[in-house]
């Protein structure tokens, strides 16, 4: 990058926020130059959202200032935001997907032929020239429901150039990619910024930082605690100061120890909500004392396999043994009480109820077993007393067991399920994107914990989209495609690459690994097959943006 | 301390929509004052205001007798008697049908059917009554009350079952339901179950099963039966598994089927408890001194006022028992405004229909009066607005 002596295209100086109780963000400096790309790294509740908030707007600072290119401003707002060109990629799409990609880039920024109709002529000549200049054509008719998660973010991307953004902010973009996906996507981000754009990248995934960012700052309890250059750090030098203590990035899983088959599933056929065979005849066993992960692209299947496994929706086909017990077609209820835990993967729609104070969710799946209730009452003392337990043992940062279960962190709230499914006594363990938007300590946390589990001699099916996480915590690993157990493999054999592979093709030859980088065609033909892609994350509304109830929330601190 | 802030951010809104609506009322009743009055009178809402006030609790704050306003407070005692067990006898039936609608909110159930439900254990309350009407009275008030109950939890059943095995929306099924019962009974009770005798058609006496009057002209049991299912209605929601259960449904009902519960049988039976608290009502109002048999011509709209109430009191036992207070004294104090102050006693549906808007708009209220409260789950609000968007919520 070349070193000219410009006025930072981002200037935010001294930004504090506080909300009751806690200091969002306590005089934070962030500077990012024309072309740079600018790591934002912290665990959730660190402020980043909160500061990415006041750049979009969306929160006033109490103090500080902000700068573009060198002159003062007040964002008054996100529309003030976009106009002064600093845009937004949401970790959940902000995409409608049945409107197509045109549609969704024109809504809020359209473009008039003249003052009733769209000139859509115009707006597509357009969208296609941003998509060639940036290396990604795509079609501007195509429904965005079709795409597949990498081109829906694409699309957010390109909805951002096409307001003319200079300033992209984007949160946590490869959460939801293959590593596939995340490369190319990378792609587009050079090119974004070798031609002036300046990016601010939100994860937390280390490698991928010191991977593409040029700079990077760090951000621990609302305050900036370190800048790096990625040459000159390392993934265990981040995490530290991410943290504030060494982190164990990669735990320490020891020897498995497996035992004799416990979760045994043969020939699972399941049908999803609209009646479409997407888990095909999947069989395999996971054994007492080992850890089976399943990797695959969101919307492979997993999320209904999970369910049938869990009971939560009945298979058309195949069996499900837990132990010596066929379990097949089981209710929720007697799978638990034949020791089965289940971490949903969507801990809002399933884990925990969000207007619930949080000792209620720490006994939601035995509220009607002993000590928490007696008879048909509700033994309140019992529940409080779990909960002062729970807090403490699982260290679950909140400010009492009363408050709702919303208004903590993400990371915190996963605590609180992990705490909840991990204290029964349990035979299988099934865990569905058991880490997914948590901060590394976090992750940290609840991995050493199902290696206990583990070691204790349950059988534990580990279900996650987090490639990295599959290949660190299983012992053996299957690739689910298009509703298929594709392969099964021994973890410590495992290539990451060819796992990645298989992952986005189902094959792991050349051929699919050309089929793979060639851009869309493969992404819509991985789309239009029995692969749903996840399109109902796009519904989820942005957090609002006050103090504890967003995921980078003030509770945690 | 906790429990203080607590009770202001639940009831603030009410409140305030309370106010609104009265103000709005007040507006209204200036600028109807030409017609009912024959001229422009600003103080008219204060007259009116003042004689419904009085009417509902006998307190006075306004002398007027020398046809000039004075502020004069005085409680006469024979009459504050009188207005409090009017109050408190139009307040029983609509506690009740808050109850039915209140707590099918917190099972995410909205509860439309209250006046079939009403209907139906009305006429099985006198149908009951009257076949035991030489029973002792213990036995026959007893008996009349659970037939009358059981009456309305049948026709609570009946949704949710339709909901729970077909997906039918409880909203639409009620509502029909309402029709149902008010057309058959009114069937029956002009052909089979007609007495001879009257001028015009009813059932036959309930006897022994009219409810014993306790105090005043007509403060009877029912005022009891009614305020006491309050107490069980909280117990149940918030201190057993089952409230839990029904809660949780509400709430989350994905969340509920993975804790293990069955949101069929929480919709069934959820739905019949609140078809037996109107059906409770339904029998108190039938089996009340006032009537004592099943007139066919007999019409309510407790049912839908148990909507406002439910609303107006948060779902909350407590908050509907105060709720339906006020709604009942609006209706005892209506008929003393219309002789004192000339105006149509209709202004006072006008002001329970305004009372619902306000609750309604608490996002505009929150944002315009810059209210402070937190907002504590307002779920009666998004079962509602639910009902009629994405449907079921199974």
């Amino acid at each position: 990058m070349t070193q000219i002596v410009t006025a930072p295209a981002l200037e935010m100086r001294g930004i504090t926020k506080r909300y009751p109780g806690v200091v969002a963000n306590d005089g934070i400096d962030l500077e990012v130059r024309p072309g740079e790309i600018h790591a934002l790294l912290g665990e959730n509740g660190a402020g980043k959202s909160t500061l990415m908030n006041i750049l979009y707007g969306l929160a006033t600072p109490d103090e500080g200032e902000i700068a573009l290119d060198g002159n003062p401003v007040q964002i008054s707002g996100p529309s003030d935001a976009i106009a002064r060109g600093i845009s937004m990629v949401h970790q959940h799409f902000m995409l409608i997907p049945v409107l197509s990609v045109a549609d969704n880039i024109l809504l809020g920024e359209e473009t008039m032929a003249n003052p009733i109709f769209l000139d859509r002529n115009e707006a597509h000549r357009r969208i296609v020239e941003l998509g060639k200049r940036f290396g990604f054509e795509i079609d501007p008719e195509v429904k965005v429901g079709s795409l597949s998660v990498g081109w829906q973010q694409r699309v957010e991307i390109l909805k951002a150039l096409y307001r003319e953004a200079r300033i992209l902010v984007l949160d946590e973009p490869t959460a939801v990619l293959t590593p596939q996906e995340t490369k190319e996507i990378f792609e587009v981000l050079r090119r974004l910024a070798a031609e002036g754009h300046s990016i601010i990248f939100i994860s937390h995934k280390l490698y991928e930082v010191l991977e593409i960012a040029d700079r990077i700052t760090v951000i621990r309890r609302g305050k900036v605690v370190g800048q790096r250059v990625p040459s000159e750090t390392d993934e265990d030098d981040l995490a530290a100061l991410m943290v504030g203590r060494n982190v164990q990035l990669i735990v320490d899983r020891g020897e498995s120890h497996p035992a004799e088959p416990r979760l045994v599933v043969t020939d699972l056929r399941v049908n999803d909500d609209r009646g479409h065979e997407v888990v095909k005849g999947v069989s395999f066993e996971v054994r007492a004392g080992e850890i089976l992960g399943l990797a695959g692209v969101a919307g492979n299947g997993q999320e209904e396999l999970v369910e049938a496994l869990t009971g939560l929706r009945k298979p058309i086909s195949g069996t499900v043994e837990l132990g010596d017990r066929n379990v097949t077609g089981t209710g929720p209820r007697d799978l638990q009480k034949a020791g089965m835990s289940f971490v949903p993967g969507d801990r809002h729609r399933f884990g925990l109820i969000l207007t619930f104070p949080l000792e209620d969710n720490l006994v939601l799946t035995q509220y009607d077993e002993a000590p928490y209730s007696r008879g048909f009452l509700r033994n309140d003392a019992a529940i409080h007393a779990r909960a002062k337990e729970a807090i403490a043992e699982f260290d679950i940062r909140t400010p009492s067991a009363t408050v709702n279960a919303g208004t903590l962190s993400g990371g915190n709230q996963q605590k609180t399920v992990v705490a909840r499914e991990f204290s029964r006594k349990l035979t299988a363990l099934v865990l569905d994107q058991p880490t997914r938007g948590l901060d590394v300590g976090s992750i940290e946390f609840i991995h050493k914990q199902v290696i206990a589990k583990r070691d204790q001699g349950a059988a534990v099916l580990l279900v996650s989209a987090e490639l990295d996480e599959v290949m660190e915590l299983s012992d053996r690993v299957g690739v689910m495609y298009r509703g298929e157990l594709v392969a099964l493999l021994d973890a410590p054999t495992a290539e990451r690459e060819e796992v990645g592979l298989l992952m986005a093709t189902g094959r792991r030859d050349q051929a699919a690994l050309a089929e793979a980088t060639t851009s869309m065609t493969a992404d819509l033909h991985l789309a239009e097959g029995g692969a749903e892609p996840p399109t109902t994350r796009t519904h989820v509304p942005p957090p609002p943006p006050q103090a504890g109830n967003d995921d980078d929330g003030s509770t945690s601190s | 301390m906790k429990l203080a802030r607590r009770i202001y951010a639940l009831s603030i809104i009410p409140i305030i929509s309370v106010l609104l609506a009265l103000l709005v009322g007040a507006i209204l009743i200036i600028l109807t004052s030409p017609v009912s009055q024959g001229e422009l009178d600003l103080l008219l809402p204060i007259k009116a205001y003042e004689a419904l006030l009085e009417g509902a609790t006998g307190i006075s704050f306004l002398d007027t007798d020398d046809g000039t306003l004075a502020f004069a407070f005085s409680i006469d005692p024979d009459r504050a008697a009188r207005a409090l067990t009017s109050t408190l006898v139009a307040a029983g039936p609509l506690v009740l049908t808050g109850l039915a609608v209140g707590v099918g909110f917190k099972a995410g159930l909205f509860n439309i059917g209250g006046t079939g439900q009403v209907l139906v254990g009305g006429i099985f309350a006198a149908l009951a009554g009257a076949a035991v009407a030489e029973q002792p009275v213990p036995v026959a008030v007893t008996i009349a009350v659970l037939a009358g109950a059981f009456g309305g939890a049948l026709y609570g059943f009946i949704p949710g079952a339709l909901k729970a095995f077909t997906g039918a929306h409880e909203v639409v099924v009620t509502i029909m339901l309402n029709s149902l019962a008010a057309f058959v009974i009114i069937g029956l009770v002009n052909d089979i179950f007609k007495i001879t005798g009257p001028t015009f058609a009813r059932t036959a006496d309930v006897g022994n099963a009219v409810l014993p009057v306790l105090f005043g002209r007509d403060g009877n049991v029912g005022i009891l039966i009614a305020f006491a299912m309050v107490p069980i209605a909280y117990f149940l929601i918030y201190r057993t598994t089952l409230g839990f259960e029904i809660r949780t449904v509400g709430a989350n009902p994905s969340a509920a089927r993975y804790a293990g519960m069955s949101p069929r049988r929480l919709i069934i039976l959820t739905l019949s408890m609140c078809g037996l608290f109107a059906g409770l009502a339904g029998a108190i109002i039938i089996l009340g001194p006032s009537l004592g048999y099943y007139p066919a011509v007999f019409g309510t709209t407790i049912g839908f006022a148990g909507i406002t109430v439910a609303l107006l009191g948060r779902s909350h036992p407590v908050g509907i028992a105060f709720a339906a207070l006020l709604l009942g004294g609006m209706n005892a104090g209506a008929p003393a405004m219309q002789i004192v102050a000339d105006i149509q006693r209709e202004i006072i549906d006008v002001i329970q229909g305004l009372i619902l808007l306000f609750l309604a708009m608490e996002v505009v209220i929150r944002r315009v009066l810059r209210v402070r409260a937190e907002s504590i789950a307002p779920e009666e609000l998004q079962t509602v607005s639910a009902s009629y968007g994405q449907g079921s919520t199974t």
